[in-house]
């Protein structure tokens, strides 16, 4: 057992977490709001230090995309901290690594940022959004890692999780993994919303999507911000979305009932996964109310934060489960 | 020997003007395709711009009604507006680089006008009227993309494209309501029909050619036509179903 647990450093990646959620949650705001493009120069800002931007041009798709940037750079400095700290006061030095990875990974991720404005690949912003979420799920790592829980846990015997059961929520958060990587493709198509009803599409279970049926769907398409067209590839897409949201409601569903039955209800897991499934509830609500409300920027921004979190949370009942198992089979 | 060159050069002199001759003809017979662009059944309605009071430098400018999108510019008898008319398939002949440039104006936070044609190489100049920034960003497919500052009171911006391409975007994505398209051809032989729907493609020369009409939300329509020095006809018919 490590007694070199420091409340200090754990809440510093705490910290680090949090605002990591909260730059998620700013640069869904960017896309949403068709901002990305809107301050042309990186690392500058207008020609301007970054850091030195006159107030009078924080506005509009301006606002968040700059804001994006100076939040992005305390996350890359917190980051950064957070790596020396570990390396320096922690004593285990696979952690020391975790930092240095997480240091590379918010230096990559700014690079990626800055490089999707000055190279004008919209593309790139499908790997920035993925990388988010990875970063995210690494930044809470350390943070779990450097918990008290995880550094002196208690001398009860915990109870091991059962492989069935970790296997299945992996698989699930890995299905969730893959649907961020879909919807990342879908808000970087520019194209707002391929199909503009809920739940049926188009009027149908699935939608025509001959040429000229998305034509007529493209005459009818009032776009406020003038997206792209839809494509056929578009609408099949979203399609591959709802579809893929069902099965990881099901999947999550599973999970609840799996670790009610195998941990009992009063178990920290079961509840957890009881959370997530109520967490996958609510994102199916906003994944509808995005469409409902024409992609209100705000409510396609709460339908991405709450897919970060559902991300999370099948990553940190992952990993707690594989620690509680470990753990028991030591004692 | 000295008789049949001289009968040679004057063979080659008479087949030279004869040409010149032919070719001025031809320019003089060239004519202008006329015609009306229609819209059948209603025009989907036009949404608008609510995000204009997110941002006080442009509801300044907006004390009453905020403007609308203009995707379908449609007269009390169907006129159709903003249709792209084009000779499709006829050999590259830009004469762009001597065309007088085109002028996209931002004013209003709005684009004007929001649907342009050009040639290759012809200038597009960019103004800001507005007291804001914005960045004027083209989104094209066939050509490379752009996306530069301009500061109220700021210099003119100058595009050229290089490769033709329909309904290139050119948006602001500080203000992401404002867009405009431009449709580049690599020859002269196009038109925009206005707001009573005509057109009006100017000195064709006469021959056979597939005449297109696009518009940005109801694609587009061929039809063959004949041009004669007295010019040609053809009108379109646009339908919302």
């Amino acid at each position: 057992m490590n007694k070199n647990h420091q409340p200090a450093l754990f809440w510093f990646a705490v910290l680090n977490a949090a605002a990591t959620f909260l730059l998620i949650g700013l640069g869904g705001l960017v896309t949403s709001h068709e901002a990305g493009m809107s301050v042309p120069d990186w690392p500058t800002s207008y020609g301007y230090n970054m850091f030195a931007l006159p107030f009078h041009f924080w506005v509009g798709g301006a606002f968040f995309e700059h804001t994006h940037r100076l939040l992005a750079s305390l996350v890359g400095l917190l980051t950064t901290v957070l790596a020396v700290w570990l390396w320096l006061k922690d004593a285990r030095p696979w952690v020391h690594w975790l930092g240095v990875a997480a240091f590379l990974l918010v230096v990559a991720q700014g690079i990626l940022g800055g490089l999707r404005v000055d190279l004008r690949m919209a593309s790139l912003g499908i790997f920035h959004g993925a990388i988010a979420q990875t970063f995210l799920v690494l930044a809470c790592f350390l943070a779990v890692f450097t918990s008290r829980w995880w550094q002196e846990p208690s001398p009860v015997r915990p109870v091991a999780v059962p492989r069935g059961l970790r296997s299945h929520v992996l698989w699930v958060t890995v299905l969730i993994f893959g649907q961020l990587l879909i919807a990342a493709t879908m808000r970087h198509q520019h194209a707002g919303l391929a199909i503009a009803d809920f739940p049926l599409a188009y009027g149908k279970l699935w939608p025509d999507t001959s040429a000229t049926a998305i034509a007529g769907y493209n005459a009818h398409r009032v776009e406020m911000n003038g997206e792209n067209p839809i494509t056929a590839f578009q609408v099949n897409l979203q399609m591959i979305h709802r579809l893929a949201a069902y099965a990881i409601f099901l999947g999550v569903a599973a999970a609840a009932m799996l670790a009610r039955k195998r941990l009992g209800g009063g178990d920290p897991l079961g509840q957890l996964a009881l959370a997530w499934l109520g967490l996958l509830a609510v994102q199916i609500l906003l994944g509808a109310a995005t469409i409902w409300t024409n992609k209100a920027a705000d409510v396609a921004t709460a339908h991405v934060m709450v897919g970060a979190l559902a991300l999370l949370t099948g990553a940190l009942w992952y990993l707690v489960a594989a620690r509680r198992t470990r753990l028991a089979a030591d004692c | 020997m000295l008789v049949l060159d001289f009968v040679k050069l004057m063979n080659k002199s008479f087949l030279l003007l004869s040409l010149v001759f032919l070719s001025a003809a031809q320019l003089v017979r060239a004519g202008d395709i006329t015609g009306t662009i229609t819209l059948k059944g209603a025009a989907p309605t036009e949404r608008e711009l609510t995000p204009i009071r997110d941002v006080p430098d442009c509801s300044a400018m907006y004390p009453g009604a905020l403007p609308k999108t203009k995707f379908y510019v449609v007269g009390a008898k169907g006129e159709l507006a903003d249709v792209v008319v084009y000779l499709k398939g006829v050999p590259s002949a830009s004469t762009g680089a001597s065309a007088p440039p085109a002028v996209l104006d931002q004013k209003g936070c709005l684009y004007t006008p929001q649907i342009l044609a050009v040639q290759t190489g012809q200038k597009v100049i960019v103004k800001n009227s507005d007291p804001c920034v914005h960045n004027v960003h083209t989104q094209p497919t066939a050509n490379a993309e752009d996306n530069q500052v301009q500061m109220p009171g700021g210099a003119d911006l100058t595009f050229t494209f290089a490769k033709p391409e329909p309904f290139l975007k050119f948006k602001c994505d500080v203000h992401p309501w404002m867009f405009a398209w431009v449709s580049v051809f690599d020859h002269p032989y196009f038109a925009l029909s206005g707001a009573d729907g005509k057109f009006t493609i100017k000195n064709v020369p006469p021959g056979k050619y597939t005449l297109e009409a696009a518009h940005r939300k109801l694609g587009t329509q061929d039809a063959e036509i004949e041009v004669k020095a007295a010019g040609a006809a053809q009108n379109f018919t646009f339908e919302v179903k």
